[in-house]
């Protein structure tokens, strides 16, 4: 090949690479989706990934939300003192946690925490055999590990998010109302009287729809690792780093299409 | 019967089986030897239908291995893996019976833990181990537990692959008793996979050479130290020199 083409065959090669990887986790997510509706249902499991994903995700989301809730006051307070718009302060803290902050941070600590998580697990049990003896034990690994976990992921994170928004609005409150000498009721009161159930409802969706890339992307890379400990490794990177990537993404479109379509 | 007929399969330019005919009688234990990287698990994922084959022909009981139903098919089988295999997340008595709670072989819960502990003793193993997790036992100790999980829901066919490997001699000497005990006990057709000489003798009323993707050599284990098989002398005595190239 001509050294002037080799530039190219790369492009051409990581695309097609890319392209490929899309498909698979296309179809892979398609056939976990098929999976949850037919029997049979294994509920032990999908309570244990409840736990696994949703409560014990809950502290990293909390403090997330109260420190992102603070720091977007401050942030607004000083920004908006520029042009004597001090006052929104419980407004924008209450629209940007509730459409934005709370979904996407909230998402993208549970893809650190979880699809990490899901993925080395998966990726272990690859490369120990035991999803090799799932199949001889006459168990669908699809059924028996993706699906539990990508519907504990798409239930857990609404309410994960719906958890963040209060307490995200709660840290905007705490610091407004002692760092900044706002009044605590009438700070209460702007926030509720200016939030829309469609600015809850399309944060929750949102929610829903990360927690559905994380798990998918964890079970994904699990799944397809590769071997050793470093398969294991890097299908954790690529987990959470594909889990995030998509996030935001798909947080771009959702925006695009609930507010601006 | 297992049937094996010219069956291919490559790993990318890799030709693993390179058209490996073998039969297995009902009842027979045969135990394939080789040595590392030949195709031995390889030959056993195809016929549990874990590894699809390019070519040939996988039949039990003159059933294609890679059509009809896949749970009732796997249901006859029963798995001792390599490494044991055993669900991390699950105790000891869960690994046993996890057949035994899930699916058309699904039993009560506490029916089931009997069982597993029934069969936890019968691979010598005591009761308290039921409630460990496997992180909590030594090698030996897992591949007992491997053992009993696989004789759980009395299948008519148990595979062993590398039953031995990683275990020391006593221990070795103890799963091979185990397993021609329980073999001979249950009536089952027994595929073994290792290239430790003594669990052949131990456990194969048949043996087969498998080199380079074919079998090089089958017959009745009693007659692997007369054979004039070339490739089968040079594994079995372990010489360095021979037509098994020692660097492969």
């Amino acid at each position: 090949m001509s050294p002037l083409l080799i530039p190219f065959a790369t492009i051409g090669r990581s695309t097609l690479g890319m392209l490929r990887v899309i498909g698979q986790v296309t179809i892979y997510a398609g056939q976990a989706v098929s999976h949850i509706l037919r029997p049979p249902f294994y509920p032990h499991e999908l309570l244990w990934q409840l736990l696994q994903i949703g409560w014990l995700s809950l502290p990293v989301v909390g403090l997330t939300a109260l420190f992102t809730g603070g720091a977007l006051a401050l942030q607004i307070f000083a920004g908006g003192s520029r042009f004597n718009a001090e006052a929104v302060v419980p407004q924008i803290v209450a629209i940007g946690i509730v459409r934005e902050l709370g979904p996407v941070l909230g998402g993208l600590m549970v893809a650190g925490r979880v699809a990490a998580a899901i993925a080395a697990e998966l990726g272990t049990m690859k490369v120990t055999e035991q999803i090799d003896a799932l199949v001889t034990l006459s168990t669908n690994p699809l059924k028996y590990l993706t699906v539990p976990r990508i519907l504990a992921a798409t239930i857990s994170l609404p309410i994960l998010v719906a958890v963040g928004d209060a307490i995200g609005i709660f840290g905007g409150y705490l610091v407004s109302t002692t760092r900044l000498d706002f009044n605590e009721a009438a700070y209460l009161r702007n926030t509720v009287d200016f939030l829309e159930l469609w600015d809850i409802t399309s944060g929750l969706i949102k929610g829903a729809v990360f927690g559905f890339i994380v798990a998918v992307m964890g079970c994904y890379h699990g799944m397809n690792s590769g071997r050793g400990a470093q398969g294991v490794g890097r299908a954790t990177t690529n987990a959470v780093v594909s889990a995030s990537i998509m996030i935001l993404a798909a947080n771009y479109l959702l925006t695009e299409l609930f507010f601006n379509a | 019967m297992i049937r094996l007929n010219d069956v291919h399969k490559a790993f990318g330019s890799k030709r693993v089986l390179q058209g490996l005919s073998l039969d297995v009688a009902r009842g027979e234990s045969c135990v394939i030897i080789g040595g590392s990287g030949t195709g031995k698990s390889v030959c056993l994922k195809c016929v549990l239908g874990l590894v699809a084959p390019d070519s040939g022909l996988i039949t039990v009981d003159g059933q294609d291995v890679q059509s009809g139903d896949r749970d009732a098919f796997l249901a006859r089988f029963g798995m001792l893996f390599q490494g044991g295999a055993l669900f991390d997340s699950l105790p000891v008595w869960q690994n046993v019976a996890f057949r035994l709670q899930r699916g058309p072989q699904k039993r009560p819960k506490a029916e089931a833990r009997e069982i597993a502990i029934e069969k936890l003793r019968r691979v010598g193993l005591k009761p308290d181990v039921a409630d460990l997790f496997p992180s909590e036992l030594s090698g030996g100790m897992q591949k007992r537990v491997g053992l009993a999980r696989a004789i759980a829901a009395e299948p008519e066919i148990i595979f062993f692959d590398e039953p031995t490997t990683g275990l020391d001699p006593i221990m070795s000497g103890v799963i091979n008793d185990l397993i021609r005990e329980i073999v001979t006990e249950m009536g089952a057709t027994a595929l073994t996979i290792t290239h430790d000489m003594r669990s052949v003798r131990a456990i194969a009323d048949k043996v087969a050479m498998l080199h380079e993707g074919v079998i090089r050599w089958h017959g009745p284990v009693a007659e692997i130290d007369t054979a004039d098989d070339p490739y089968l002398r040079q594994f079995v005595t372990g010489a360095a020199e021979g037509p098994i190239a020692a660097v492969r």
